[in-house]
């Protein structure tokens, strides 16, 4: 009875008319995007949940208990895989951070200078370049992974860590990237005002650009980490050494064994779900460096 | 002005990291030219598991005597492999050995990725099946690899069901299908088995059985035979069973595959030697129930099967030893050593007739514990394998068989009609290729 007198009073007091129909109203807006943004989450987790769950499977359960059921076999799992000719598997995923790694961190430094130079300076030729690179994004990798391999085969480089890791170098998409942040968080003003303050160019770049374009170059080196560690086209292409593979081929190997060998389904169950926790680390420890852009600006506008 | 000069630098520092890694690919091309004689190291592209256990008995055994050392590189099966293999030939650069299918050999010998070494091999020829062998000979006197492993094609059913439900093992297709019809009486929501639009090869195989000749080549034009009438017999009989609803039209391979052969929802499948270890997986749960038996035939007085699966040994004109590297291939898949390692390690069941039966082919698969002759009558079934006849795009006929053979059994539509589809694209690629076809 109070309760009722009380919410009748609220809006006669005049203080916040509409509190009343407010909260319900706004719940209501904010009821589809909520749906929409769980489906969107359900979408894309349950398979990584199937992943999880059949990862606990032994061989004989995978296929005949009912897909949501945990099973009884995960150490096993982890011991198989562990054993597997000598623990080939730790070796793959060693190679798969050292091409994503190093990979993306050649890419982000290539994408930075590119990228500024592109946004900061004007010379002949800049549009040029810069509508080749644009090409270049829309170009698909794979397509490119063939004449790569054949370039790489007249300078004798094949089956070997470089093979992978020089394509990867020139990302398209980073340049294109780095300029478009570069072009709109350090502004040309802040370089000038270094210029008259006597500093070399290199200077205002390492120290006055490179730190207001790190957000930007955080978001190049996630990219290219992600799609290095996805990567299947080129280093199948390029390797054929197995000691040299990334985890993506290895586990490829273990599922297609010849017609007379069953796939090691368990194996390559548990050692996709385990290749996945590299990546997840990563976006959790880097992700805080995005919230840098709010920091980062210099000058009024 | 500094600026400007120093600017123009930067952008030539910007051209010249851009071209960075095409400059890098323009180095100096090979120069290697290793002298005949001496050690030789070869390196051999595989996907049988534990090969490097095989091979490590020929580089500490007859191979350390001849000073030929092999290096495996394990890969993964399949057609990407047939395309990997044609990529590092362009380069140049492809392995000395490589494992290939049966089905692709014509695709790499047309491609002129492997060498002849007929005059290497000795006397390895008696070793193996007629039929076997002609696959590796491309009906020429040229030999292009040496055959590793088989796949025979049989029938394996569950012994407990068909005695469940009062059914014969079947020796001819019609009792095939009389018996898919006489289980579906009895119990409507059990299969015989299920036609599988994802198994080309299987499709393959029957046809082979039923006497098909797939490409065969008239002077220097190639023919191509997948519409022909012993094609169209077996298109028909299980396009028929499909659209009756005697059989099931869901492919093989799948969880729900798995389930039902597990559970007993589908009580047979025709398939090859290979199949315990398939079944191991696939249903865990029915070990020591399932029996193998020849492959039904289409006429009583008949006695062949069709393969399913099986690779060969190639040697690649990359190679430069090209002489040494047959020798390899002719010992690992002739020497009785070899052969009881690869089938130790690899599982394979080997092309070899005289190792059919000796070493682990004495006692019948794990799985099969309850079929005490099951590598005898293996072996038997084995010498019957009707020959084959693959061409240069089985690819493309593979994947057209997929697609149109997929809509096919989905819809229990017309299968003859899928079989002309997959005939014409065949031919039309051979075209594209630049290959002469004749009508």
């Amino acid at each position: 009875m109070s309760s009722l007198a009380v919410r009748k009073a609220a809006p006669a007091a005049g203080t916040t008319p509409g509190t009343a129909q407010g909260p319900p109203l706004r719940r209501r807006i904010a009821l589809i995007p909520t749906i929409t943004l769980l489906i969107g989450a359900i979408y894309c987790l349950l398979p990584v949940a199937w992943v999880a769950i059949a990862a606990t499977k032994s061989g004989s359960e995978l296929f005949s208990t009912f897909t949501f059921l945990p099973g009884s076999g995960f150490a096993d799992n982890i011991r198989d895989l562990n054993a597997y000719r000598d623990g080939v598997y730790w070796k793959w995923m060693g190679n798969s951070a050292l091409y994503a790694g190093v990979g993306a961190l050649l890419s982000t430094v290539v994408s930075a200078f590119s990228g500024y130079a592109l946004a900061i300076y004007r010379f002949r030729g800049r549009e040029a370049i810069f509508n080749v690179l644009l090409a270049g994004v829309l170009m698909p990798p794979v397509i490119l992974a063939i004449p790569q391999y054949l370039l790489l085969a007249e300078a004798n480089l094949t089956d070997s860590y470089l093979s992978v890791l020089l394509p990867l170098i020139l990302s398209p998409y980073g340049v294109y990237l780095s300029r478009i942040y570069a072009t709109a968080a350090v502004p040309a003003d802040v370089v000038e005002a270094g210029r008259m303050d006597g500093a070399s160019e290199w200077r205002i770049f390492t120290r006055v650009a490179l730190p207001m374009m790190v957000p930007g170059l955080v978001t190049v080196f996630l990219f290219q980490f992600v799609a290095v560690w996805n990567n299947f086209l080129l280093p199948y292409i390029m390797l054929s050494d197995d000691e040299k593979f990334p985890i993506t081929l290895g586990l490829y190997t273990l599922l297609e064994q010849g017609a007379n060998t069953p796939a090691l389904y368990t194996l390559v169950i548990t050692g996709a779900l385990i290749a996945v926790v590299p990546l997840v680390a990563l976006f959790l420890v880097i992700q805080r460096f995005w919230s840098l852009d709010l920091l980062s600006g210099a000058v009024k506008s | 002005m500094p600026n400007t000069k120093r600017r123009r630098l930067v952008a030539t520092t910007v051209a010249v990291t851009l071209g960075a890694t095409a400059l890098a690919a323009c180095g100096s091309s090979d120069d290697d030219s290793e002298t005949e004689s001496g050690p030789v190291s070869l390196t051999y592209w595989t996907w049988t598991p534990g090969m490097d256990k095989v091979v490590d008995l020929w580089n500490k055994g007859q191979g350390k005597e001849e000073q030929i050392n092999v290096t495996v590189k394990k890969q993964a099966s399949g057609d990407t492999l047939v395309t990997k293999i044609l990529t590092a030939h362009k380069a140049g650069e492809a392995p000395d050995l490589v494992q290939a299918e049966y089905q692709a050999l014509p695709t790499l010998v047309s491609n002129d990725a492997l060498a002849d070494i007929s005059g290497d091999v000795g006397d390895a020829q008696s070793k193996f099946a007629e039929g076997v062998w002609q696959q590796t000979t491309l009906g020429t006197d040229a030999v292009y690899a040496v055959p590793q492993d088989i796949g025979p094609m049989m029938f394996y059913y569950r012994e407990d069901l068909f005695k469940k439900y009062d059914l014969t093992v079947p020796t001819t297709w019609d009792e095939f299908a009389e018996t898919a019809r006489a289980l579906k009486k009895k119990s409507p929501d059990t299969d015989l088995t299920t036609f599988s639009a994802n198994d080309s090869g299987l499709f393959a195989g029957l046809a082979q059985q039923a006497g098909a000749q797939w490409w065969t080549t008239e002077g220097d034009k190639w023919k191509v035979g997948i519409d022909d009438a012993a094609t169209q017999k077996v298109a028909t009989f299980w396009g028929d069973l499909v659209a009756e609803g005697a059989i099931d039209n869901q492919p093989m391979y799948t969880p729900a595959w798995n389930k039902a052969l597990n559970t007993g929802k589908q009580i047979a499948w025709v398939s090859a030697v290979w199949a315990p270890g398939t079944l191991t997986t696939a249903a865990p749960d029915t070990k020591g129930k399932w029996a193998m038996a020849p492959l039904p035939q289409w006429s009583e007085s008949e006695n062949v099967t069709g393969s399913w699966g099986g690779s060969s040994t190639g040697v690649t004109t990359d190679s430069e030893h090209k002489e040494a590297a047959a020798k390899f291939a002719a010992w690992l898949n002739t020497d009785g050593e070899a052969l009881n390692a690869l089938a130790k390690e690899g599982g394979i069941y080997p092309a070899s007739t005289s190792a059919q039966l000796s070493g682990a082919f004495q006692t019948p698969p794990d799985y099969f514990s309850n079929q005490a002759d099951f590598y005898t009558e293996a072996a038997e079934i084995a010498e019957t394998t009707a020959p084959s006849a693959w061409g240069p795009n089985v690819n493309v006929a593979y994947t057209s068989f997929k697609d149109a053979f997929g809509a096919a059994a989905k819809n229990k539509s017309d299968f003859t009609d899928a079989l002309k589809t997959m005939q014409d694209d065949t031919v039309a690629d051979m075209k594209k290729q630049g290959f002469g076809v004749s009508e």
